[in-house]
């Protein structure tokens, strides 16, 4: 129970092709989330996934059960399909009570009174809404009424859940909390969960898995930990992480990337091939030093961000921009010299046409 | 694992598979069921009659025979339009009535656009005292039939001229009002001018309050007067309220019948409407039919160069009810006077026309106004033969009563069809939006708007005289008089319909389609309670037009689907004008009352907690 599996999806709205040949599984229990800019298809999935949109091509098999198949001639409409589905604007019925909003779909499955009424119990319990069951929506705060939809979702109790960029109507301190309780949410349903969102905080917070798609296809697959470290592309590279990655364009002399006024180190299978190369260094994998040491390069400090537990600095090697993530609240002046070296094992290096991390082309 | 073959594509359009597809694809979409079932219907009663008549204004028909016994019945002809365009009677057919009924349109609607302009100016921005009692006695002429004020005006200024009682005016003064005041276009203009004001107020006060001060508080800091103001900023900005105000205003006049029916007809003044129902009353359809047409015509080209002029597409917005205000400017020293001159122009309006209406009811010898002739009898008399034909007062009248009960079921039942395709036909068009579906239901519920009134009426003669197909003749039945009111008003409901579905946020209705709850019980636990308020309102709208027509409904009824304002046509026709001085009156105090009510419940069931989306 809880499979997804998508076959060849193609979705367009008129010549518009929004996913281009999806192909997707997600594994029972599974925490998935799809990120990607507005209008890379993720929302299109999702909806097509929960039957509120049709694809033009391809197969949906949801808990090993055909509900889509264009080629087969099924189309299983989504009140047959029994997910749990949270809308970005919660969708809250604002003529019912937080009661009948969540009871309302239970009494269409006949199911006995006191269930009903143990079920509700039970979700505003879990949400931590136990009192508020006469309140109208309009009565609750932003935070409470996303925990209405969620309770909605819990006394449904579907083996998939779906959830479209649920925490982004929230402000920054609710989204946090919410993240926690969404997390505890998935992993006492157990349920199958794909989640929508642009926030790579929360893909990388909530995640087992992550899918970051672009202009309706999959541009890489992978664990959190490997999104962020091995970035398959550029588009990923730049896409994850805030500050965003450091990229450097040069041309392979000497064992060197040679930037200009930098030069970067490389690993010897990749200094033999010789050529132009893109090297990328996340900003807090770039080592920083007030005085001069042997090897590392001078900079001079631009702009300067302390976010309290970190700093974000902007450095200048003559005219190369480099980003760097510092520990501690640091302050120092504008044309500081400093010394930088490279964490060689953090770096990632892509092919300037193909734009493809070099990972990828050895194996 | 399933495995769907992606280099093949979709299958073939004729497939199994395809089929198979599609039908269940139509399944899981009803608004695609509602939009073809509501589209065939509307065809059916829009674009079907209106081809038929087509046909039989070029048909030769049965009742042509007494003019040309040779003639085929059945065949092609050219018979209807020579008659109206090319005959020596085509003059008094065809080129008065036009010359009339066009300077009939302009001069009502230029006078009634000045003076629902200047009101609207005063109401929104000006700081005029009792703008509260103002705002609601404004609209008040729109609660009732636009031909009270001509039964007013003959209560006054009757002369001795179609014998019978004279007016007031005779009476206080003895002097005989000249026949140009008491008949003709000069008293059609000012009564239907009086009436039609209300509109071109509603819809220009309405956009006045959204045009943002602001906007002209920047016209003045960089400089401009504040004439130039007005001219380049606010003017701009008001022509599609303006220019929807004309359009509305003058093919209502085109349609209207009452009217020019009673100031017109006792001095031969012939209007379009008018004419078409002389020609059905002396069996000569196909000339009604051709006059008809060329009212649709008319008001089509009128449209088309009023769109051209004003240069905004849509110039034939509906009317919305807002009322608010901002930067108002003083009236300085002409404060008192202009509020005085609001609180003369309403007595004359509102006021004076319903007093004339009670001492009119009031009188037992017509055209006898003292007070010793003052009498309750047209009101509860049991019937005595030397009044009135023996016709018993409205109490005792069960004439009366039974057009009082058949009004009321008319305007419940037109509201409640109209609330009901409305909004379907909302549903459909938005839930549709994009698809081609969705553009042809919209523009066809909008269809109606450009066929006048009297010329709708005319069309449903022709198309429901004999039955059609499973459809038995509705001529003369009650049910017509439910159809054409719905159709006329559903331009204006399918509007309401789909403003109030747009505004119920589709995810309300995914989140309970995700969760099992099938298309029933989404309509009747989610779309209705949240459009209810603007749904009622757009009933309330319908009722109200159901209530008070006599333009739409004067071809088709008869006595066996007698409505009051039928009924008070008659009256006025035979010249017993205490009956339908207190029918008119029971009519329009049941309107007020009515929707009193209405609005009570609405706002006492608690809406305001749906605004919350």
């Amino acid at each position: 129970m809880g499979q997804i599996l998508l076959d060849g999806i193609v979705k367009s709205y008129g010549k518009v092709v929004v996913v281009k040949n999806l192909d997707l599984t997600v594994q029972p229990g599974e925490f998935l989330t799809i990120l990607g800019p507005s209008g890379c298809g993720k929302t299109t999935t999702l909806r097509m996934i929960a039957g509120l949109e049709e694809p033009d091509q391809g197969a949906i098999k949801l808990n090993d059960k055909v509900v889509f198949s264009r080629n087969n001639g099924v189309v299983v409409p989504p009140e047959a399909r029994h997910l749990g589905l949270i809308f970005q604007s919660y969708a809250l019925w604002p003529h019912m009570t937080v009661a009948k909003n969540i009871t309302l779909a239970l009494k269409e499955q006949k199911i006995s009174k006191s269930e009903i009424a143990q079920r509700l119990e039970n979700a505003l319990d879990m949400v931590q809404l136990t009192g508020y069951a006469e309140r109208y929506p309009s009565e609750l705060s932003g935070g409470q009424q996303q925990r209405v939809a969620v309770a909605r979702l819990i006394a449904l109790r579907p083996s998939i859940l779906l959830m479209d960029e649920p925490l982004s109507n929230l402000d920054a301190k609710l989204r946090t909390e919410m993240r926690a309780s969404l997390k505890r949410l998935h992993r006492d349903l157990g349920a199958t969960t794909v989640y929508v969102t642009h926030d790579q905080i929360e893909a990388l917070t909530l995640s087992d898995r992550i899918i970051i798609m672009n202009e309706g296809q999959i541009m890489q697959e992978g664990s959190p930990y490997d999104i962020y470290h091995h970035p398959a592309n550029i588009f990923v590279a730049e896409f994850i992480g805030d500050p965003g990655i450091n990229l450097f364009k040069g041309t392979i002399s000497n064992g060197m990337l040679d930037c200009g006024a930098i030069s970067i180190p490389l690993p010897t299978t990749i200094a033999n091939r010789g050529g132009n190369l893109i090297a990328g260094i996340r900003p807090e994998k770039i080592k920083v030093s007030e005085t001069a040491k042997n090897g590392w390069q001078e900079v001079t400090t631009g702009i300067l961000q302390p976010t309290g537990a970190n700093t974000i600095l902007e450095v200048k090697a003559e005219d190369i921009p480099i980003t760097l993530l510092q520990t501690g609240f640091i302050t120092l002046s504008e044309n500081t010299p400093l010394w930088i070296d490279f964490e060689t094992d953090a770096l990632s290096f892509f092919n300037t046409q193909t734009q493809e991390n070099l990972r990828n082309e050895v194996s | 694992m399933i495995k769907a073959p992606i280099g093949s594509g979709k299958p073939a359009f004729w497939s199994v598979q395809n089929i198979s597809y599609q039908a269940y694809r139509l399944k899981t979409r009803p608004e695609l069921i509602i939009g073809v079932l509501a589209l065939c219907f509307l065809s059916f009663v829009v674009l079907v009659p209106l081809l038929q008549i087509i046909q039989d204004a070029f048909t030769f028909q049965s009742y042509d025979l007494s003019y040309e016994p040779d003639g085929v019945v059945g065949s092609f002809t050219l018979f209807h339009i020579d008659r109206v365009f090319n005959q020596p009677i085509s003059t008094a057919l065809f080129y008065k009535p036009l010359l009339n009924s066009l300077k009939m349109g302009f001069a009502v609607t230029a006078i009634a656009l000045v003076v629902g302009f200047s009101l609207a100016w005063l109401m929104v921005r000006t700081n005029v005292h009792f703008k509260g009692v103002f705002g609601a006695m404004l609209v008040f002429p729109y609660m009732m039939p636009s031909w009270v004020m001509a039964i007013a005006w003959l209560s006054l200024f009757k002369n001795d001229r179609i014998g019978g009682s004279e007016g007031l005016l005779t009476y206080l003064t003895g002097i005989q009002a000249p026949d140009w005041v008491a008949y003709g276009i000069f008293p059609i203009v000012i009564t239907l001018a009086l009436h039609y004001y209300a509109y071109a107020y509603l819809l220009i006060s309405g956009a006045l309050a959204t045009v943002d001060s602001e906007l002209e508080e920047a016209g003045a800091t960089s400089g401009m007067g504040k004439w130039k103001r007005i001219r380049v900023i606010t003017m701009p900005l008001l022509m599609p309220a303006i220019g929807s105000a004309i359009v509305l205003t003058f093919i209502r006049i085109l349609g209207t019948f009452g009217t020019p029916a009673l100031l017109g007809l006792p001095v031969r003044f012939f209007t379009f409407s008018t004419q078409i129902y002389a020609s059905i009353n002396a069996r000569n359809q196909g000339d009604a039919f051709v006059l008809a047409l060329v009212l649709i015509v008319l008001a089509i080209s009128f449209i088309w160069i009023n769109s051209r002029i004003i240069g905004v597409r849509k110039s034939y917005v509906t009317m919305t009810g807002k009322g608010f205000r901002k930067s108002e400017s003083d009236l300085g020293k002409m404060r008192w006077p202009i509020t005085i001159l609001v609180i003369l122009f309403l007595c004359m309006t509102v006021a004076l026309p319903l007093i004339l209406l009670l001492w009119e009811s009031l009188t037992l010898i017509p055209g006898n106004y003292s007070i010793s002739n003052l009498t309750t009898y047209f009101w509860n008399g049991k019937g005595n033969i030397n009044l009135a034909y023996g016709e018993p007062g409205i109490i005792h009248n069960k004439g009366i009563l039974e057009a009082l009960f058949n009004s009321i079921k008319l305007g419940f039942a037109a509201a409640l069809f109209n609330g009901v395709l409305g909004l379907l036909v909302g549903y459909a068009v938005v839930r549709g939006r994009g698809a081609r579906l969705s553009k042809w239901l919209e523009a066809i519920a909008f269809a109606p708007y450009i066929f006048p009134s009297i010329a709708l009426g005319a069309i449903y003669i022709g198309m429901f005289s004999t039955n059609i197909g499973p459809v038995p003749a509705l001529y003369g039945t009650f049910t017509i008089l439910v159809l054409i009111t719905v159709i006329k008003n559903l331009p204006f409901t399918s509007r309401t319909g789909i403003a109030a579905i747009l505004q119920i946020h589709q995810s309300l209705e995914e989140a309970a389609r995700v969760q099992g709850i099938g298309w029933f019980r989404r309509m009747f636990r989610i779309i209705i309670p949240l459009s209810m308020s603007g749904l009622v309102a757009g009933m309330l709208l319908t009722f109200i037009t159901a209530m008070r027509e006599l333009s739409l409904i004067i071809l088709l009824i008869s006595p066996g689907n007698m409505v009051l304002t039928g009924l008070i046509f008659s009256y006025q026709e035979m010249d017993m004008s205490q009956h339908s001085s207190a029918v008119t009156l029971m009519l329009v105090l049941l309107i007020i009352v009515i929707s009193v009510i209405v609005r009570l419940i609405t706002r006492s069931a608690g809406v305001g907690r749906l605004n919350v989306t």
